[in-house]
C-alpha cells in the first residue's frame, strides 16, 4: 500500500471502528505532507539526490517521482553546493522548492548557499527578494554511521538570523511543521531525524486534514508537570517523556516541553513552565558547547524565570566527542534516559 | 585578419543631417589585446558577423556607458572623501559588458553577477540616485542602505552577491525556474576570471548541461583576479572552453557590438531548447579590484593607459557613430552635459539623504505573508 493508500484504509476502518485515529510513522507524515503540499502548490517541487527514481535514500519521498514526474521530482548529482545554490536561485525566481539533503552533515558543503544566498539575502535586500526555500533531511546521530555522519546542526543553523529552523520529534509535528515550513515564505531548515522515521504514532483526523499545519515558532507541553522542566527537541522528547514515567513513580512530576522550533525559540513556553516547576533540565542529542541548552539557559538566566529558579539549571547533551563506532561507545554519547532521571535527581537534590 | 561588419550606407547624404535613421555598422581592428572574431568552442556557427547599429542604439548605448562610466568615477570620488565606505568594486572600462549583455537580452529576461555589480544594477533599471545612496548608506539606497555596494536588487536582477562564485548556481537555478514555468525566459549568470575556477561552476555547468537549463553563463575575464593574473590563476586561460561539453564563445568585451551579437546569439540557443552556453568576454577593469587595491603592484600604468588609448569601450563607439556621420561632436558633448548634470544631482542625492532610522534595525528579517 502506498502511504497514501494506507491512509484511506486507515480511514475507512476508522469509520467502521468509530474511532478517529491514524496510525502514521514519521517517514509516511513527511511523505503524505510533501504529497499534499506538492498537489497544492504547483510551485513546490523536491530535489535532492535519489529522491526520485530511487524513493529516497531513506523512502521519505517514495511514490512522489511516480505521482509526480521528473518536472517536480528531480534527481540531482552529488553536487550540494551547486544543487543547493540551484535551488536558492529557483526559490529567487518564484518557485518554492524543497531541497533535500541526504543528511545534514553533507549540508557543510552547501551552508554557503544555506547562509549566504538564503538567510540573509530578503535582510539585504531590504525586503526585496524573499527565499521560500525548505532545506531538510535527517539530522543528528544514527546508529553505528560513525563520526562524520552523526553530527546534529540545530545549533550551527539556529545561530543564523533570517533562518527558521524547526526539529520535529513525532509524526504530528514532522506534518505539521512541514506543511507549515512549505507554505512559509523564507528559507526554513527542517532537521528530521532517522531513526524516528519508522516510529509510529496515532493522528486525529484534525491532524489528517489537509491544512493542518504546526505553526513554527511554538513549542508544545507534551506533558504537563509541577516539580521540573524538561525542555527537549527531536528523537530525545521520547526520551524526556521515558524518563518522566519513571520518575512519576518516585512521585516526581515532570513537565515535558517538546520545543518543535529551535529559531525562533519559544522563549514564553520555557519562562511559563520554569516559573511554574522551579527546576530546569536541558536535553538535546547535539554537543554541548554553543548548543541548544546554552542557549536556552542564557535566555532564562535574561528573563523573569530565573528568579523562580530553585537551583542551576543542567544540560543533557551529546558526548563532546566525534560520534565512535562501536556500539557500547555510541551508545554512551548520546543522551540515555538514566543520564536525564540522573539530571533530574541532581536539579532537585534527591 | 579583421573582424568585419558589413557597413551600411544611407542614400540620403545629408551629412550633417541629423534627421532620420541612419544604419549603420563598423569595422574595427585591434591588435594585441583583444582577439579580433570570436572564436567558437562545440559551435558549428557563432554570432552574426554582421552588426547593424541605428543612431538611436548607438546614442542610447553611449548614453547608458557613459552614464556608468561616470557614476563610478563619482563614485571613486566619494569613496576617497570617506563617504563611501566598506567594499567598493569599480567597473570603468567594463561598461561594453553590461551594455552589450542588455542590449541583447529582454527586460523579462534575468541576470545575476557577483559583486563588481554597480553597471549591471544600472542596466537593469536601478536610477544612479537610487546607486549612489546605496553606496553612501542611506535610506533612499534601492536597499534602503542595507545591502551597500554588492546587494543591490532589481526585478529580475538578482544581485549583487558577494561570494565568490556563489551567484553561478543561483544562476542556474533561475534558469531552471524560467523552464519550470514555460516562460521563454534566459537567465544570464556572470562571474570573473578569478571565481572561473571555482567547483560550484563545474556543479553548475553539469547540472545546467543535464537539464538543457537556460542559462547563459558569462565569464568576463579582466585578465585579473584581485592580485592574480590569469596566468598565475588557471591551468587552462580559455574560460570559454571551460564548461566541455558545453558550447563557448570568445567575444571581445570592448567592442558593444560584438557583445551584443553573442548574446543575440546565445539567448536564442537558449531559448530553442538546447541548453545551456558559455561566453567569455575580454574586457578590462582600470581600477584596481576594489577601493583599497590602487591596482599597479601587479600590472604596469603603462598597460592600463594602452588600453584607455586603444581599446576603451565609450570612445570606440563614439569615434564609430562620428566617423559615420551618426551623430555630431556637439551633440556627444551634450549628451555628455546631461549625464553630467545626472551624476551631481545623484550624488547630491546620496550626501545629504539621511541614513535608515533606527528602527529599521530588526526588519526585514523575514517575509510575513
Amino acid at each position: 500500500c502506498s502511504p497514501l493508500g494506507a491512509f484511506w484504509c486507515e480511514y475507512f476502518l476508522n469509520i467502521f471502528s468509530n474511532v478517529s485515529l491514524f496510525q502514521v510513522n514519521v517517514r509516511d507524515a513527511l511523505n503524505q505532507a510533501m504529497d499534499e503540499e506538492l498537489e497544492r502548490d504547483e510551485r513546490v517541487f523536491l530535489l535532492g539526490e535519489e529522491v526520485a527514481q530511487y524513493d529516497g535514500a531513506y523512502k521519505v519521498s517514495r511514490g512522489l517521482w511516480k505521482k509526480y514526474g521528473d518536472k517536480r521530482i528531480i534527481d540531482t548529482p552529488i553536487t550540494e553546493m551547486g544543487f543547493a545554490g540551484i535551488a536558492v536561485g529557483a526559490a529567487f525566481a518564484g518557485l518554492r522548492p524543497i531541497c533535500e539533503f541526504m543528511t545534514w552533515n553533507f549540508s557543510m558543503q552547501a551552508i554557503d548557499q544555506v547562509i549566504n544566498s538564503a538567510a540573509k539575502t530578503y535582510y539585504m535586500s531590504a525586503g526585496a527578494q524573499p527565499v521560500p526555500i525548505v532545506f531538510r533531511g535527517p539530522n543528528g546521530s544514527s546508529a553505528g554511521v560513525a563520526a562524520q555522519h552523526s553530527q546534529c546542526f540545530a545549533a550551527w543553523y539556529g545561530h543564523c538570523p533570517g533562518l527558521k529552523v524547526v526539529s520535529p520529534w513525532n509524526s504530528e509535528d514532522a506534518r505539521g511543521l512541514l506543511k507549515a515550513a512549505i507554505r512559509d515564505d523564507n528559507p526554513v531548515v527542517f532537521l528530521e531525524n532517522e531513526l524516528m522515521y519508522g516510529v509510529p504514532f496515532d493522528l486525529s483526523e484534525e491532524v489528517m486534514q489537509k491544512d493542518f499545519v504546526v505553526p513554527i515558532g511554538k513549542a508544545k507541553v507534551e506533558r504537563q508537570g509541577t516539580h521540573i522542566t524538561l525542555v527537549s527537541h527531536s528523537r530525545c522528547v521520547g526520551f524526556c517523556l521515558d524518563a518522566a514515567t519513571v520518575l512519576a513513580k518516585e512521585g516526581v512530576e515532570c513537565e515535558v516541553v517538546n520545543l518543535r522550533t529551535i529559531r525562533p525559540l519559544d522563549v514564553d513556553t520555557i519562562e511559563a513552565s520554569v516559573m511554574k516547576t522551579g527546576h530546569l533540565v536541558t536535553v538535546e542529542g547535539g554537543w554541548p558547547q554553543y548548543g541548544v541548552g546554552a542557549e536556552i539557559c542564557a535566555r532564562v538566566m535574561e528573563g523573569p524565570a530565573f528568579n523562580y529558579l530553585d537551583a542551576p539549571a543542567v544540560r543533557v547533551t551529546g558526548v563532546d566527542i566525534p560520534m565512535p563506532y562501536a556500539k557500547i561507545l555510541e551508545d554512551h554519547s548520546v543522551p540515555q534516559i538514566k543520564d536525564i532521571i540522573f539530571s533530574v535527581k541532581k536539579v532537585l537534590n534527591m | 585578419d579583421l573582424y568585419f561588419l558589413c557597413v551600411y550606407r544611407s542614400l540620403m547624404c545629408h551629412s550633417l543631417s541629423l534627421q532620420g535613421a541612419r544604419m549603420v555598422a563598423s569595422t574595427r581592428s585591434f591588435a594585441d589585446f583583444t582577439p579580433q572574431k570570436c572564436e567558437l568552442h562545440r559551435l558549428e556557427a557563432g554570432p552574426s558577423e554582421t552588426a547593424v547599429l541605428t543612431r538611436e542604439q548607438g546614442l542610447q548605448y553611449y548614453r547608458t556607458m557613459q552614464t556608468m562610466r561616470r557614476m563610478e568615477l563619482k563614485a571613486d570620488q566619494l569613496y576617497k572623501q570617506k563617504i563611501i565606505r566598506g567594499f567598493c568594486h569599480l567597473y570603468d572600462g567594463q561598461e561594453a559588458c553590461a551594455m552589450g549583455i542588455e542590449a541583447g537580452i529582454n527586460p523579462t529576461d534575468h541576470l545575476i553577477t557577483a559583486y563588481r555589480a554597480h553597471g549591471y544594477t544600472f542596466t537593469r533599471g536601478v536610477s544612479v540616485r537610487e546607486i549612489l545612496a546605496e553606496l553612501t548608506g542611506r535610506r533612499g539606497g534601492v536597499a534602503k542602505g542595507k545591502g551597500g555596494s554588492m546587494h543591490m536588487y532589481a526585478k529580475h536582477f538578482y544581485g549583487g552577491n558577494g561570494i565568490v562564485g556563489a551567484q553561478v548556481p543561483l544562476g542556474a537555478g533561475v534558469a531552471l525556474a524560467c523552464q519550470y514555468q514555460g516562460n521563454n525566459q534566459v537567465c544570464v549568470a556572470l562571474y570573473g576570471d578569478g571565481a572561473a575556477n571555482q567547483g560550484q561552476i563545474f556543479e553548475s555547468f553539469n547540472m545546467a548541461a543535464l537539464w538543457k537549463l537556460p542559462c547563459i553563463f558569462i565569464c568576463e575575464n579582466n585578465k585579473f583576479g584581485m592580485g592574480t593574473s590569469v596566468e598565475r590563476s588557471s591551468a587552462s586561460t580559455d574560460y570559454f572552453k571551460r564548461g566541455d561539453y558545453i558550447p563557448g564563445i570568445k567575444v571581445d568585451g570592448m567592442d558593444v557590438l560584438c557583445v551584443r551579437e553573442a548574446i543575440k546569439f546565445a539567448a536564442d540557443y537558449c531559448r530553442a531548447g538546447k541548453g545551456p552556453i558559455v561566453m567569455e568576454l575580454e574586457t578590462y577593469r582600470y581600477h584596481g579590484h576594489s577601493m583599497s587595491d590602487p591596482g599597479v603592484s601587479y600590472r604596469s600604468r603603462e598597460e592600463i593607459q594602452e588600453v584607455r588609448s586603444k581599446s576603451d569601450p565609450i570612445t570606440m563607439l563614439k569615434e564609430r557613430m562620428l566617423s559615420n556621420n551618426m551623430a555630431s561632436v556637439e551633440e556627444i558633448k551634450e549628451i555628455d552635459v546631461e549625464i553630467r548634470k545626472v551624476i551631481e544631482d545623484a550624488a547630491q542625492f546620496a550626501i545629504s539623504d539621511p541614513e535608515p532610522p533606527l528602527d529599521e534595525l530588526c526588519n526585514h528579517i523575514f517575509s510575513v505573508s
